[in-house]
């Protein structure tokens, strides 16, 4: 929220909650968030993994290698300890959106 | 320029598009104000999301009596003596000075669901537009005779979450004679964490063996098998354990005898054990259960998964493992993390007039120690089945470690801190 829309909320109750927040996410923005979330007990809110973690930061990676490396999970070819059972549970359209979302800077 | 013109033209500046945008639809009569109570793995995380996913909009009060956070998952390493609770132990300032969410460390005593507000142990009370329930687990003690004296004597302590009672534990199998023994009682599954208590007897086994080798571990389920990870769990133990640990099944205690170290059973031999730790049924936390949320057999809390808003009161969202859950998930504190995040999606869609996400997605992943070094782990992915109203496994997704490892200790170690990180940091 920009400060400008904090003080508008602050003093203008009543419109401004439902506005401040859709003026800065769409319903698909949500969802989207909503899904990168699941990925985030293992590799950090957004995507940001700590510092030394096992698990890989998410944030920031290319859009076309976490695809890439998402589809060869799946498919076995991608050795790993849980990875190919966690991405065998999503689509190809869900794995899109995820590449997408942490690609974007944040 | 006064306030209301500076306020105009702010408005009238940058967000009159959405202004516009919105007014056509549902308004609110202030800006919406979210108290979570409970701070564990769904209560914190759902405090955190809430302010993430609604771009800071909403007010978010989190409730939560202890004054900081300790983990129940990696606790059993601490009962094995490989870790202190301080290693499992962070702060709530994370949400407030990051986040600005607001804290209030109190007991709530009572929910008034008709009113929108809940009653504070200290007195007074705070209003809700929306409640967030995360009241976690209690030990059912009556369903044990004896289990509650031999409780409050600090005699048997089941140790179902992460405290005092986790580092007492730890002092008894420490003073323990060497050729004692140390006995684990299982209760029939649902219940918090299903590894937990597997991991906890290799835990102690591990210590045993190492520091007291003549003693034993009697591992007294009330399952017809160990419930989670099986076949992990037996060959860990046969082949690091086999002369100590001695797994039993159909062991439902029934009752104890604190002073003597005597554990009964409704079918199996009693059991007389130096250290006994006996993990009695559990139940949805009590402030669910006064409130009338926990509505399947007076035990757990029923919810629509798209929300996680209970079945029998509007406005209040519940979460983690006081839940009914839905099939084949587990009540962990990764699955109460995954509830926080859907129930706070569903809460801004709503404050939003929007409607809620029809596909939400849940995963898990829980690792077990089997020994200090050497972890498995099982995991799932869970989408929303609209047919059902409920989450289900994605099939072919999901599974468990081909065997045990260090590898997987260092993405265990690494699910900790990441996951103390989303829900507090």
């Amino acid at each position: 929220m920009t400060q400008a829309m904090l003080l508008a909320a602050l003093i203008l109750p009543g419109v401004l909650l439902g506005a401040s927040v859709a003026s800065e996410q769409t319903p698909a923005d949500l969802q989207t968030r909503s899904l990168a979330a699941t990925c985030a007990a293992c590799h950090g809110t957004d995507g940001n993994a700590a510092a030394a973690s096992a698990t890989p930061r998410l944030r920031g990676l290319d859009k076309d290698t976490l695809v890439r490396e998402m589809r060869e999970f799946r498919a076995g070819s991608r050795p790993a300890t849980v990875m190919q059972q966690i991405a065998t549970g999503f689509t190809d359209e869900q794995i899109d959106r995820l590449a997408e979302y942490f690609a974007s800077p944040k | 320029m006064n306030r209301r013109r500076l306020v105009q033209s702010l408005v009238l500046g940058s967000a009159a598009a959405s202004v516009a945008a919105c007014l056509g639809q549902r308004t609110r009569p202030s800006a919406a104000k979210v108290v979570v109570v409970g701070g564990g793995y769904g209560g914190a995380t759902a405090a955190k999301y809430l302010r993430l996913f609604s771009n800071d909009a909403i007010e978010v009060i989190l409730i939560e009596p202890a004054p900081q956070f300790i983990s129940a998952p990696l606790s059993n390493l601490v009962v094995g003596g490989y870790l202190q609770l301080a290693d499992l132990t962070v702060s709530y300032e994370g949400l407030r000075r990051r986040h600005g969410v607001t804290l209030v460390h109190d007991r709530v005593t009572s929910i008034d669901a008709v009113g929108k507000s809940v009653s504070l142990g200290a007195g007074g009370s705070i209003r809700y537009d929306k409640l967030v329930l995360a009241p976690g687990i209690d030990p059912m003690f009556d369903a044990i005779e004896g289990l509650e004296h031999a409780h409050a004597q600090g005699r048997i302590l089941p140790a179902w979450s992460a405290g005092r009672e986790t580092t007492a534990l730890h002092a008894q199998l420490a003073a323990m004679p060497d050729g004692g023994v140390f006995a684990i009682a299982i209760p029939e599954a649902p219940y918090r964490c299903p590894p937990g208590p597997y991991e906890r007897a290799s835990l102690a086994a591990a210590f045993l063996m190492q520091h007291k080798p003549k003693s034993k571990v009697l591992v007294l389920d009330a399952n017809q098998d160990v419930v989670a990870m099986t076949g992990l769990f037996k060959a860990a133990w046969q082949e690091l354990y086999g002369n100590i640990l001695e797994y039993r099944n159909h062991c439902k205690a029934i009752s104890v005898d604190g002073a003597a170290g005597v554990v009964r059973f409704e079918v199996a031999d009693d059991v007389t054990a130096d250290v006994l730790n006996v993990m009695p049924p559990v139940r949805a936390g009590a402030l669910a259960l006064q409130t009338g949320l926990a509505n399947v057999n007076a035990r757990w809390c029923e919810v629509d998964f798209l929300s996680f808003e209970s079945k029998v009161a509007k406005e209040i969202h519940i979460l983690g493992d006081a839940i009914q859950a839905a099939p084949q998930m587990p009540k962990s504190g990764h699955m109460a993390n995954g509830h926080a995040k859907v129930a706070a999606a569903a809460i801004v869609a709503e404050l939003q007039g929007w409607q809620l996400d029809p596909a939400p997605m849940l995963t898990n992943t829980c690792y077990s120690y089997v020994s200090g070094q050497e972890v498995i782990h099982s995991a799932a992915v869970y989408d929303y089945r609209a047919e059902q109203s409920t989450f289900r496994p994605v099939a072919g997704a999901g599974g468990v470690s081909p065997r045990r490892s260090e590898q997987e200790a260092k993405f265990a170690r690494a699910w900790a801190q990441n996951i103390w990180a989303d829900m507090l940091g």
